[in-house]
């Protein structure tokens, strides 16, 4: 199945000869000096670049799109609960239908039955990833692993059901939020008669183009965040990320935590203090016993009257573990919400992890974290949800088919 | 492109085959006389991609997508069927003298031109399910067989989708039983 990347009526070689024309009729009004030269020069040059808005990102494959995909610039994360009477064929053809849907929009096709078809012609990297929860694998008959379900209390949350758990979820991104909004717009309608919205949280990172691409995010306490991850395409990204057992192989779990951002608190806090509450400069993202924001933190460096360069409770020397299994793959969203009552700002992190086991992998360092760790004065975990992301499929088929099939 | 088109047949498979086989007879009947040309059946020419047809529990329903003829002569579509409705027909959406936009059936069947297409969409040519057997539920799939003027036929499946628009105004004049005007019934 080809991927168009031209699908507009503004060809390359059109707005190529519209130059042509132009630099023909220079020539002439410049006596033909040097015209050749000119002509030829400006034959030569390759046609513009496509638009951004036309890149996409297969849909089809092993696994879902979305997870090792370098994060686009918007995202959104849509939670539903299945309607009573949503069964396993219901299910099925649930799934056929949102497969059909996500495939078409993200090539740049509209949908079938899509009302706003023009809308569906800017893809910009557009991915789709669908998450299963506890309910919807109940309802498909299938073996839940273990991990999939409410995660254990923690202390610091203060866990809101708006934000939290849901049978379904979409991850709607791109790099457009126009595209976004209309690719979910286009879901929903298909979900309508199956499930209802239980929640929905929206989120940003920068812009396509404004920083170059693989610099890690910044979140809105200006920390650099995420420098720690496993890399896309490497055997090690693939061990901490996709799964190998039952239906769930070459799929994966995601963690989906709202974490509320007290930036009125944080404006108290110098700007040492900060780097401290972290382990890492703001400037660069570096460790505190470093200078690159890839340098290997130093746990064991000491300052001169003997204290841990980077502090015991800093969230960088927290989340790390002796362990190997413990690392996940983090793909988290800022948001920005309108604020309650006389205050300014209602922000935060939507934190979203990929891990192949939520139990060995995610738990235990969030346990580290809840346990200690200095950030946890500026934030507050208000939702928190986990799905199973079922494996891709091929044309054909359909995400969740090795559930339901 | 239609990733449907690979996908496994309706759960009505005997209902299906007893309608096609009454279909083909009928074509026999009035396909002959026609009379034989050399041409290829253009059956074998023409396409319906990206199919889809709209949810509804009962009563009356439409099919929509892009009929393609790759064929070197005009193909017209006379009729449809499908075992998902008991009668079928071939609809233009049109204004009326009053100016308001009904849908009616088509004088003449669909033609679609050689090496072109025609579009079947929402407001505008439509195949109508007058009188649904079950309820068509979004992400079910219906077979239905195309008849062509000369006689031959093209099958295709579409999924069901929900769909709030398409409820143009039916001017029916005939016996199908539902009584004069009505619309279609909203999924």
């Amino acid at each position: 199945m080809p991927a168009p990347d031209r699908r507009t009526g503004r060809s390359g070689s059109t707005r190529r000869q519209f130059l042509l024309g132009g630099a023909v009729a220079g020539v002439g009004a410049a006596a033909a000096v040097g015209g050749d030269a000119l002509l030829r020069a400006v034959a030569a040059e390759p046609p513009p670049a496509p638009p951004h808005g036309e890149s996409t990102v297969p849909f089809f494959g092993p696994h879902q799109a979305g997870v090792a995909t370098d994060a686009q610039a918007h995202g959104l994360f849509v939670a539903l609960d299945l309607l009573d009477g949503t069964d396993r064929p219901a299910l099925t053809r649930m799934m056929r239908i949102l497969t059909d849907d996500a495939a078409r929009l993200t090539r740049g096709e509209p949908a079938l039955a899509d009302s706003e078809p023009e809308l569906a012609a800017a893809p910009a990297r557009l991915t789709v990833t669908f998450g299963v929860g506890p309910r919807f694998v109940g309802r498909a008959r299938g073996r839940a692993p273990g991990w999939l379900g409410p995660l254990p209390a923690f202390g610091v949350d203060r866990l809101q059901p708006d934000f939290s758990d849901g049978d379904l979820l979409l991850q709607i991104a791109a790099d457009d939020p126009l595209t976004v909004a209309h690719a979910a717009r286009m879901l929903l309608k298909d979900t309508r008669s199956f499930a209802t919205v239980r929640w929905r949280q929206q989120g940003f990172r920068r812009a396509h183009g404004t920083v170059r691409p693989g610099t890690t995010m910044r979140n809105l306490f200006g920390q650099v965040d995420g420098t720690v991850n496993p890399v896309p395409g490497t055997p090690d990204f693939d061990e901490v990320v996709w799964s190998t057992q039952g239906w769930l192989a070459g799929g994966t779990s995601v963690v989906v935590r709202r974490i509320g951002m007290d930036l009125d608190r944080w404006d108290q806090l110098d700007r040492s203090g900060r780097e401290q509450s972290v382990g890492r400069y703001l400037g660069n993202g570096a460790p505190l016993t470093g200078s690159r924001e890839d340098d290997e933190p130093d746990f064991e460096a000491t300052t001169e009257i003997g204290f841990p360069v980077i502090p015991e409770f800093s969230h960088v020397r927290r989340a790390r573990s002796d362990d190997p299994a413990e690392r996940i793959f983090r793909r988290s969203y800022n948001y920005d919400d309108r604020p309650v009552g006389d205050g300014i700002s209602l922000s935060g992190l939507i934190f979203v992890s990929y891990q192949a086991d939520v139990d060995r992998q995610f738990v235990p360092i969030q346990r580290r974290l809840d346990r200690l760790d200095l950030l946890n004065e500026w934030t507050v975990p208000v939702g928190s949800a986990v799905f199973a992301i079922p494996p891709g499929c091929d044309e054909g088929g359909f995400v969740g088919e090795t559930l339901l099939g | 492109m239609n990733t449907w088109k690979n996908t496994r047949k309706n759960s009505r498979p005997t209902i299906a085959a007893g309608l096609l086989v009454a279909a083909s007879f009928a074509l026999t009947g009035c396909g002959t006389t026609a009379g034989a040309t050399d041409a290829a059946p253009v059956g074998e020419s023409v396409t319906l991609a990206d199919g889809w047809v709209k949810a509804a529990d009962s009563g009356m329903s439409a099919a929509f997508g892009r009929l393609t003829n790759e064929g070197a002569e005009d193909a017209t579509v006379i009729s449809a069927t499908t075992a998902a409705s008991t009668e079928l027909e071939l609809h233009e959406t049109v204004a009326n003298e009053t100016g308001e936009m009904v849908m009616r059936e088509v004088d003449g069947g669909f033609v679609v031109p050689a090496g072109g297409s025609r579009d079947l969409a929402p407001g505008g040519d439509h195949i109508m399910l007058m009188d649904l057997v079950e309820p068509l539920q979004a992400g079910d799939e219906v077979t239905f067989t195309l008849t062509f003027a000369d006689g031959s036929t093209s099958e295709f499946t579409a999924p069901v989708k929900d769909y709030s628009g398409a409820n143009e105004n039916y001017v029916g004049g005939d016996d199908h039983g539902t009584g004069t005007d009505g619309t279609e019934t909203d999924g």
